[in-house]
């Protein structure tokens, strides 16, 4: 039983570090500011949890003890993650930051530049 | 869904008192017994039963956990391809919620969604304004948005 539950804890914390890695790896690589946004704000919330779970496991585990602020901490994480990914890439949109020349369409822009001209006729 | 996980506990404690037993067992066989007798007296509540909104928010945290670990694999194929290929954009997505938490539950799942990131939400809480990866097949994840999520939430609230 501890040995199995040795392996799962060092897969879960090896994964959430490896995942944490590509996330990094996405931030340098990827263009513009929104892309990036996608690999920060999805990778690094599945490695931050894999490797929170594995943290409460190997407590459990090995030193027999519930640690119920881990598992909160996991949920606060999951649900605002994506909201501060969400208002990174708004924030960013609103003061004008282009998206990379490759982007094939804008359907926000549009709908901005239709109510600035609405406005005007008004 | 509130009012009657309120009224199972008191049909909970109602029967501690009756049998004058005041352990933890006691109060889990009288919720047991009280939610046997809110099952049968169903169609006196203005809304279901409540066991079933239940089942509907697990079965959305179960599609939370899924949505994130394929969007995982999917940041994942986009990091490791050449950039040449990538072709992001931002797509608009009418919504038929209504209530500011469905909305807000809802972008939040299409921010943990494969290749998808809510930027902007229109003013009048209709339209959602999404970045998506790879833009080439936009209708199919429009339908997989709405298929999936929507209903799912619309479940929970129903």
């Amino acid at each position: 039983m501890i040995e199995i539950s040795k392996f799962i804890v060092g897969y879960l914390i090896l994964q959430g570090a490896i995942l944490s890695l590509i996330a990094a790896i996405g931030v340098i690589k990827l263009p513009d500011p929104y892309t990036r946004n996608h690999a920060a704000s999805k990778n690094a919330t599945l490695g931050i949890m894999s490797i929170l779970i594995g943290v409460f496991l190997y407590f459990y585990f090995i030193h027999g003890e519930v640690n119920s602020r881990i598992l909160l901490a996991i949920l606060f994480i999951f649900i605002t993650a994506p909201v501060a990914g969400h208002l990174i890439s708004r924030a960013a949109y609103n003061s004008g930051v282009p998206l990379w020349k490759n982007s094939v369409q804008d359907d926000l822009k549009e709908a901005k530049e239709g109510k600035i001209e609405n406005r005007s006729t008004d | 869904m509130a009012f009657q996980i309120l009224l199972n506990v008191i049909l909970a404690w109602i029967w501690m008192f009756l049998s004058s037993d005041y352990s933890t067992i006691a109060f889990f066989k009288g919720y047991f017994f009280g939610l046997l007798i809110i099952f049968v007296l169903r169609r006196f509540f203005h809304k279901r039963i409540y066991i079933l909104s239940i089942i509907a928010i697990l079965k959305l945290l179960w599609i939370f956990f899924i949505e994130l670990i394929k969007a995982n694999i999917d940041v994942l194929k986009v990091i490791f391809s050449p950039t040449s290929k990538v072709k992001p954009g931002i797509f608009s997505l009418e919504t038929s919620l209504t209530e500011g938490w469905e909305i807000t539950l809802l972008s939040n799942l299409i921010t943990l969604t494969p290749g998808t990131l809510v930027i902007d939400i229109s003013d009048d809480n209709k339209t959602l304004y999404i970045h998506a990866i790879n833009i080439e097949n936009v209708e199919q994840t429009k339908q997989d948005i709405k298929n999936t999520f929507e209903k799912a939430i619309k479940e929970v609230s129903h």
